[in-house]
């Protein structure tokens, strides 16, 4: 295992709804939804933004802050 | 495709990356706000009401259940356990027993339930179909969030 413990991590760090309110009350958090944009469009969680999987890359992450948590979310968890 | 979307951005050099697993349509099951003009896929959790549905715990007094259906407007109790996992249910018709008998020894075991995810719509025809009046909602592991009425189906439906 590495010094920071994640050399042997399986999984990302998953969260359920009352974590996600937690830390979208805290307030400093980049919400990305990662479904294709026109779902989005259609309906999204306040404050999210959009970043559909297929175009997740350097330039499209640009956009988000390095310094806050991120969290990522899809339609469900199939 | 979350799950991935995180592996990408911790390789990325992200290192503070959460995964909402269950995504947007618990969000929505759980009656939350969302933006944008639609159409809202209304989901079967946005009406589960946990104040609708008469409950007891395993080891009740069959008595005690008769008590409670005939002085409230329920047609049957969800039996649970300490952890308000849904085990069982009791209809009038079960409670004529001996009243100290605990609930368990009565009580139809594995209710029919469904998940808060679940399209209004789709359920509300099948509800229609059969002709069933409520349905009991619970978390995929069993845990009870309330009773979905087919009346409150149509409501939000019709919004």
């Amino acid at each position: 295992m590495g010094a920071d413990g994640d050399e042997g991590k399986e999984m990302p760090t998953e969260i359920r709804f009352a974590q996600l309110q937690e830390l979208l009350a805290d307030g400093d958090v980049e919400l990305v939804e990662v479904l294709p944009a026109r779902e989005y469009e259609e309906e999204h969680i306040p404050g999210a933004i959009s970043i559909p999987l297929k175009s997740l890359g350097a330039t499209s992450v640009s956009i988000l802050d390095r310094h806050k948590p991120i969290v990522v979310y899809c339609w469900d968890d199939a | 495709m979350s799950p991935r979307a995180a592996w990408q951005l911790e390789a990325m050099g992200f290192v503070d990356v959460y995964d909402y697993v269950d995504g947007k349509v618990d969000w929505m099951a759980h009656g939350s706000r969302t933006e944008g003009p639609g159409p809202h896929y209304a989901l079967l959790g946005e009406v589960a009401d946990r104040s609708a549905v008469l409950t007891c715990r395993l080891g009740d007094r069959v008595g005690d259940v008769k008590d409670e259906l005939e002085s409230a407007s329920h047609d049957y109790c969800v039996v649970l356990n300490n952890r308000d996992i849904v085990l069982g249910r009791l209809r009038e018709k079960d409670v004529k027993g001996e009243p100290d008998e605990p609930v368990e020894r009565v009580m139809e075991p594995g209710p029919t339930t469904v998940r808060p995810t679940e399209s209004a719509k789709g359920l509300l025809e099948r509800m229609r179909k059969r002709n069933v009046p409520a349905v009991i909602v619970t978390t995929k592991r069993g845990r009870l969030l309330g009773v979905a009425t087919r009346r409150a189906l149509e409501r939000l439906v019709s919004e």
